[in-house]
């Protein structure tokens, strides 16, 4: 802690007033340090910090604290700060900018990895899975079930399948790492009578350059995605996620 | 169960929570569910999102995540369902971490076991006493 007051007029605030420019419903003025957020958030104390604190330090301008501290990584971006915050303070969007004040190979690697990673082919997965391995794992997966399991000998997993109700996501963990655990929501959508369909393209559901605030890329794989929907002429897009 | 925030705080709110009880409910029986506290909108996040699970930062996303551990041990349950697939990770992650001693299963396995079309492979996430269940 500091012995001595803190001299505010010495403080530039530039990323309390790109808050405002950028995030002019953040009401970040209206924050009066009731602690509710602080007091609902699991990311309370990691870093020595908490929401109410962060947004104490950006209104006075602690710019330096505010864009160097991890924290900004330990928050999950799980919005129960706002929903409980009687002035709906948009703390979720100010951890994202500060992420955003981070120099791309700064961010933590795991999270740019995996978001460079989708953007290496169509599929958009993290995992790097492309088009011939998804669609050959899910065919191979169905055949099984339906030559091995009484009753599911008519068990469908369609890709590519033009005109389908439903375009369903799949998180790339099922068909790299676990492919029998798809089966189970196959049988639910079967039983349903659902008419759905994966794609070869855009069938990765998850996409971490939101996570990495790299929103450039966020919107190019969206676009890839809402594409791959758009092609086959599916009514609505399942994300599993 | 977990509310997952993005499925429910984030996006359709406290109807698909109440829809996804409705289904629980129906598939392990009413007397056999017991909610967290907080819940539904309220609910705490499990720690597994916002890319935590990517982002090396594993002491803080366990620490972060004992908000959770201990929501659930205060239930009491020997199942967490976690209709989510971050949450399924974390949570399970959490469960080997401070040696929790429930399972953490996905809905779609629920739902199949209970209709009684969940296939031999497709068990990896139950314990032993439903393991073997309408094999
Ligand atoms: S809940 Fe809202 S008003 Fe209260 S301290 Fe947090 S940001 Fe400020
Ligand atoms: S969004 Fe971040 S700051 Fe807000 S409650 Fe969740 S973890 Fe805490």
């Amino acid at each position: 802690m500091a012995d001595e007051a803190l001299n505010l007029s010495e403080k530039k605030a530039e990323f309390r007033e790109k808050i405002k420019e950028l995030l002019p419903e953040g009401n970040l003025n209206l924050c009066f340090t009731c602690g509710t957020c602080a007091a609902g958030c699991p990311a309370t104390g990691l870093e020595n910090m908490d929401p109410r604190k962060f947004v104490r330090m950006i209104a006075l301008g602690l710019d330096e604290e505010v864009l160097t501290t991890p924290w900004i990584w330990m928050c999950s971006l799980c919005m129960r700060c706002i929903y409980a915050c009687p002035m709906k303070v948009d703390i979720p969007n100010m951890v994202g900018l500060a992420r955003r004040t981070w120099p791309r190979e700064k961010r933590p690697k795991g999270i740019i990895d995996s978001c460079d990673m989708a953007l290496r082919n169509d599929t958009c997965s993290a995992m790097g899975a492309n088009e011939e391995d998804f669609q050959f794992v899910v065919e191979d997966v169905a055949e099984e079930v339906r030559e091995e399991q009484k009753g599911w000998e008519d068990l469908q997993a369609p890709v590519n399948k033009k005109g389908a109700e439903f375009f369903l996501n799949q998180n790339s963990r099922e068909p790299v790492t676990e492919p029998d655990e798809m089966i189970p929501l196959w049988k639910i959508l079967h039983l349903a009578g659902a008419d759905w369909t994966y794609g070869t393209k855009g069938w990765a559901a998850e996409n971490y350059c939101l996570f990495a605030q790299d929103l450039e890329n966020w919107e190019k794989i969206v676009r890839v995605k809402a594409k791959a929907v758009d092609d086959l002429g599916c009514k609505v897009w399942l994300n599993t996620e | 169960m977990q509310d997952p925030c993005q499925l429910v705080r984030k996006s359709f709110g406290d109807p698909v929570a109440e829809d996804m009880r409705f289904v629980v409910k129906s598939v392990v029986g009413e007397e056999n569910f017991i909610d967290m506290t907080p819940n539904m909108s309220n609910n705490y996040c499990c720690g597994g999102g916002g890319g935590y699970l990517q982002s090396g930062y594993t002491e803080a996303r366990h620490q972060y995540g004992k908000m959770k551990f201990d929501q659930i041990k205060n239930t009491g349950a020997t199942y967490c369902i976690a209709p989510c697939h971050n949450c399924h990770s974390q949570i399970h992650d959490l469960n080997d971490h401070f040696d929790g001693g429930y399972h953490t299963v996905h809905l779609w396995t629920l739902i199949c076991l209970s209709l009684g079309c969940l296939g031999e492979n497709e068990r990896a996430y139950l314990g032993p006493d439903l393991a073997e269940v309408g094999l």
